[in-house]
């Protein structure tokens, strides 16, 4: 009953605002008519009346604010008038409120986008039930993770006790004909309990059965929501449907969830079981069942901890059975490499996120504290006004609120600007983002961003406003109103001047990681690729279909069609105008395939049986190096002669030739590359080392054959093109070349060479940009709180420097002055940075390349610039206090 | 000139309200009259503090209001016991008897 009327006489006050004010009048006036009266019948004239009613009740208009601020409602209306008056205080300072709002949106704005992409790689569980017992297993090789075999899988799978499912997955990019023109699909050749083992479903049709992944089994596939809708329309009649798929008839049997998302290769449209034969896998080590070139992951069984399945595994590497036989790849002698899914696709990122998180908090840092700052100069200029107000009746508590609620007001307005920021920065990030970022269609600007980013606005709306509210509450207030001549208050002063010192160590931090940043990218971008990368367009041909298959009746068959088919194409596409060289290559310098597709065992003769190399296989048509533009040290390179009936030639990398014959003349020597019973590979020449993965990773150690001398031929060539003219211009004359000699064939990956150069280490430019961009910012920022801190100062002084010209400083000295205490603050701030400069550079170090986190010139470059841009914010301030006039300033006061 | 008028004890002021309420509908000006009249003067109700509590009382349901004619011709508000109000006053009334009669007898104990 009472809360009811609590509520309706409440809401009615606040609807009936006048009448409620009315009511509150009129009552009190009756009463002190009532009173006067009664003075009256007492004999008092009127006036005499009036006036003893006066002295009797007092003020009455405090009377009648007391009634009317009544009730719950009221809190509201003193909201109200608070917002009313810090709006308008922001108004009547534009140039405080704008540089504010702008610096909290930023920080607030920086930090969410960051946070969003931040999130669901690192922090957000991945989208499956029960993701933490999902793990992945690596092989080891030199200590690193990598690929294992279906032998291995098939091993680990019978003997392991502790996975509840295990799946193995590889990347499968099948041509989907029967349209127009050929589709390349990104899809995944998996085993059949893949999708049991992450725990999700499809939403249409069936899963895959254990009895379709078998050698020859039915084929069969499962499409993405995502593939569904775009080549078939949703259509859910797609069941049972047949498509063309590299020239073989597939069923689709099932869709996955729209929600349903691959962490494992996020592009993935389309899965297929990966049939492999395992009828001669214990005795034939050269069939694909014991290549290394698949991919691991086991979902534990409830109850087994991740501990326990390591030590399994471990134990079932050291100890072989005579029922599983290893070949030397897959011997595990060096054990398994075991990893949680989340960390497993996290990991390669995880230094440069965890970079540009920390870059994006030193910014937020660095925009709080700048706006501290403005907040601390504000309140120092409102000494008047407040100091009027508490004389007026305000009590301390109002006007601490009243502070409270200008800074929350201005917190709002930065984080719903910083929340536009967030959106475009989310967008520009995805953008950005390098290739391989893992989840990247998971990022968006989620609740929890948003969450972030409000507790962060509030956060610093509550310390913001409190930090000067609390200067004005400790200070007395009538000393304040009688006080004429301003001075500074030493306690305020030291804050806002350590202020600007955390300012600028901050920033001197970013720099100094932007600054190692950049200078690794110089040093990246200097290093010679091994080949001439000018003028130089590439572009991956596929061959796909059944005329390529190779019948039982004619084993080698489909190859020969292969060779056949890529050396016409390589004929016409040196007939199109334009076209000074072209070559074929199986693995293309710099274009991201996985090393797995390109790395192979070779031994040399004299190797023992058990040693070799991991090299990098390059099956290769005539006039490669000389296309490449690499250097043949000794011998010659792959030619037209080197035929399936000429004797079997290969080209080393220099690395090998020196590790392999150091001081010795290599050519004439024999190995084997990949399967070891077939004839030797005489070394012809030896050329320079070719970076293959990365400009910053040393991996030199490749064998070139030619294309037709290789144990089978590769389905997938790189085409290599040196031309004259625009590179963009002859792209379509060329891949029209080749489809004229079989228009079934899907073309890919058209790009230069210095396109694939400038993706390479997309992850460290990635950061790169993001620390350059956070550097500038924090720069930007320092500058402006150094300027704020020194103009205010100048205002401050103004009554000494005065004086101090007054008894015969010229202005020199004091410009002098005034800069050498905005550069002592510099000064300790570049110390301060220094320190964490040098923590900060060592979290950096995994993102460097070819310099030291400590590396001097960046420091010395980064101390000079930010020395230069506080010179530059302070001497504003000291040219406008050198140009105090004296008498002015003196009579003034 | 000493004032022999005492301010209302701490906490009894809605009692005193309440009480004279339920004697008849009356408006601000009249209770507070009737407070001093019937303490013969020794309690002087601060007008402030008498509507504040009036709207207190209201707001708590156990008074309500309207406004009519005064007997000289004014518009005022009267206030009127509501049943929860006359609860209440019986509430307050025998609890304070209690603590009266507690202070009493430690005073004599006392004395």
């Amino acid at each position: 009953m009472s809360v009811w009327r609590q509520l309706t006489y409440g809401f009615r006050s606040l609807l009936h605002r006048s009448k409620a004010d009315n009511d509150a009048a009129d009552e009190v006036r009756q009463y002190f008519e009532e009173t006067v009266a009664a003075w009256q019948e007492r004999g008092l004239t009127e006036e005499d009346a009036k006036r003893a009613a006066r002295l009797e009740l007092g003020n009455m208009t405090v009377v009648r604010e007391q009634v009317r601020s009544f009730g719950w409602e009221n809190a509201f209306r003193t909201l109200a008038s608070d917002l009313g008056y810090a709006a308008r205080q922001l108004r009547s300072h534009p140039g405080f409120a704008i540089v504010s709002v702008l610096t909290l949106a930023l920080g607030i704005g920086a930090s969410t986008a960051i946070f969003s992409a931040v999130d669901p790689i690192l922090f957000e569980p991945l989208p499956y039930p029960h993701a933490s017992r999902i793990l992945t297993i690596w092989n080891t090789y030199q200590g690193a993770r990598s690929e294992l075999s279906f032998g291995t899988y098939r091993e680990l799978a019978q003997r392991s006790r502790s996975f509840e499912s295990m799946t193995i997955f590889e990347p499968w990019q099948p041509a989907l004909t029967g349209g127009e023109q050929p589709e390349w699909l990104e899809g995944q050749g998996v085993s059949a309990s893949f999708f049991h083992m992450l725990g999700v479903a499809p939403v249409l049709g069936r899963d895959f059965q254990p009895s379709e992944d078998v050698f020859n089994g039915p084929k069969v596939v499962i499409l993405s929501d995502r593939l569904w809708q775009r080549l078939f329309h949703g259509d859910p009649g797609i069941l049972g449907r047949a498509i063309k798929l590299d020239g073989d008839t597939f069923t689709v049997i099932g869709v996955m969830p729209h929600s349903f998302e691959d962490v494992l290769s996020s592009s993935t449209d389309i899965w297929t079981p990966a049939q492999y034969d395992t009828r001669q896998i214990a005795k034939d080590f050269t069939s694909g069942a014991w290549g290394n070139h698949l991919r691991m992951a086991g979902r534990l069984r409830p109850g087994v901890s991740r501990a326990q399945a390591i030590q399994e595994l471990a134990q079932i590497a050291g100890t072989p059975w005579p029922d599983f036989p290893r070949p030397r790849w897959a011997s595990l002698n060096r054990g398994l490499i075991v990893d949680s899914l989340q960390d497993d696709i996290a990991r390669t990122v995880k230094p440069a996120l965890l970079a540009v998180l920390g870059a994006v908090l030193l910014v937020l840092t660095i925009a709080c504290v700048n706006v501290i700052n403005l907040l601390l100069a504000r309140s120092a200029q409102r000494h008047g006004e407040f100091a009027v107000r508490a004389a007026l009746g305000a009590s301390k508590r109002r006007i601490v609120r009243q502070l409270i609620t200008e800074s929350l007001l201005l917190a709002a307005l930065g984080g719903a600007l910083g929340l536009g920021v967030a959106v475009a920065g989310v967008r520009a990030l995805i953008a950005l983002s390098p290739p391989g970022l893992p989840r990247v269609n998971a990022i968006t600007v989620d609740t929890m961003a948003f969450a972030f980013a409000f507790a962060v606005t509030t956060l610093i709306g509550v310390v913001t406003g409190l930090i000067p509210a609390l200067h004005v509450s400790r200070e007395e207030v009538r000393p304040r109103l009688e006080q004429t001549s301003r001075r500074t208050a030493g306690g305020h002063a030291f804050t806002r001047r350590a202020l600007v010192v955390t300012e600028v160590a901050l920033a001197l931090v970013l720099l100094v990681g932007a600054g190692l940043l950049l200078h690794s990218m110089r040093r990246l971008l200097a290093v010679d690729p091994g080949f001439n990368p000018a003028h130089l367009l590439t572009m991956q041909v596929q061959t796909s279909g059944r005329q390529f298959d190779d019948l039982a009746s004619a084993p080698g068959a489909g190859d020969s069609v292969r060779r056949r088919f890529f050396r016409k194409a390589l004929d016409a596409v040196r007939r199109v105008p334009g076209v000074k060289q072209a070559a074929f290559t199986s693995a293309l310098p710099l274009s991201g395939d996985p090393s797995w597709v390109t790395t192979y065992g070779a031994q040399f003769e004299n190797d023992d049986p058990t040693g070799g190399y991991n090299v990098t296989r390059y099956a290769v048509g005539p006039d490669y190096c000389q296309t490449m533009g690499i250097p043949v040290l000794s011998g010659r390179c792959i030619d037209e002669k080197d035929t399936i009936t000429s004797p079997q030639a290969a080209l080393i990398s220099n690395s090998l030739a020196r590790t392999e014959f150091p001081g010795k003349n290599p050519i004439g020597k024999r190995l084997h590359v990949g399967p070891t019973n077939r004839p030797w590979y005489v070394i012809v020449g030896v050329v320079a080392d070719v970076k293959q993965d990365s400009l910053a990773v040393n991996q030199p150690d490749a064998v070139y054959l030619s294309t037709e001398q290789t144990w089978f031929a590769d389905d997938t060539l790189s085409f290599v093109i040196r031309t004259r003219g625009d590179l963009a211009l002859l792209a379509p004359a060329i891949k029209n070349a080749i489809w004229s000699v079989d228009n079934d064939q899907p073309i890919v990956r058209v790009a230069t060479m210095d396109a694939l150069l400038a993706v390479t280490d997309a992850q460290r430019s990635f950061v790169l940009i993001l620390f350059e961009a956070f550097g500038l910012a924090a720069l930007a920022l320092a500058a402006v709180g150094m300027y704020g801190v020194l103009a205010g100062s100048v205002v401050e002084r103004t009554r000494e420097i005065g004086v101090r010209a007054a008894l015969g400083a010229s202005r020199g000295n004091i410009l002098a002055m005034i800069l050498r205490d905005g550069m002592r603050l510099t000064a300790l701030g570049v110390l301060i940075g220094l320190c964490g400069a040098i923590v900060a550079g060592h979290a950096l170090v995994s993102l460097l390349y070819g310099i030291s986190s400590l590396d001097w010139m960046t420091y010395l470059g980064v101390v000079a610039l930010l020395t230069a841009v506080a010179g530059g914010a302070c001497w504003l301030p000291a040219w406008r206090a050198a140009r105090v006039d004296p008498s002015i300033t003196l009579r003034a006061e | 000139m000493s004032n022999p008028n005492t301010d209302v004890i701490q906490g009894t002021l809605d009692m005193l309200i309440l009480k004279t309420l339920s004697l008849e509908p009356l408006h601000g000006f009249g209770i507070a009259r009737r407070v001093e009249q019937i303490s013969r003067g020794v309690f002087k109700v601060n007008p402030g503090s008498l509507l504040t509590a009036l709207q207190r009382l209201e707001r708590a349901g156990w008074l309500d209001s309207e406004w009519r004619q005064t007997t000289n011709a004014r518009r005022a508000k009267f206030y009127r016991l509501t049943r929860a109000g006359k609860k209440q006053l019986d509430l307050e009334t025998a609890d304070w008897s209690r603590r009266a009669s507690a202070i009493a007898r430690l005073l004599r104990q006392e004395g």
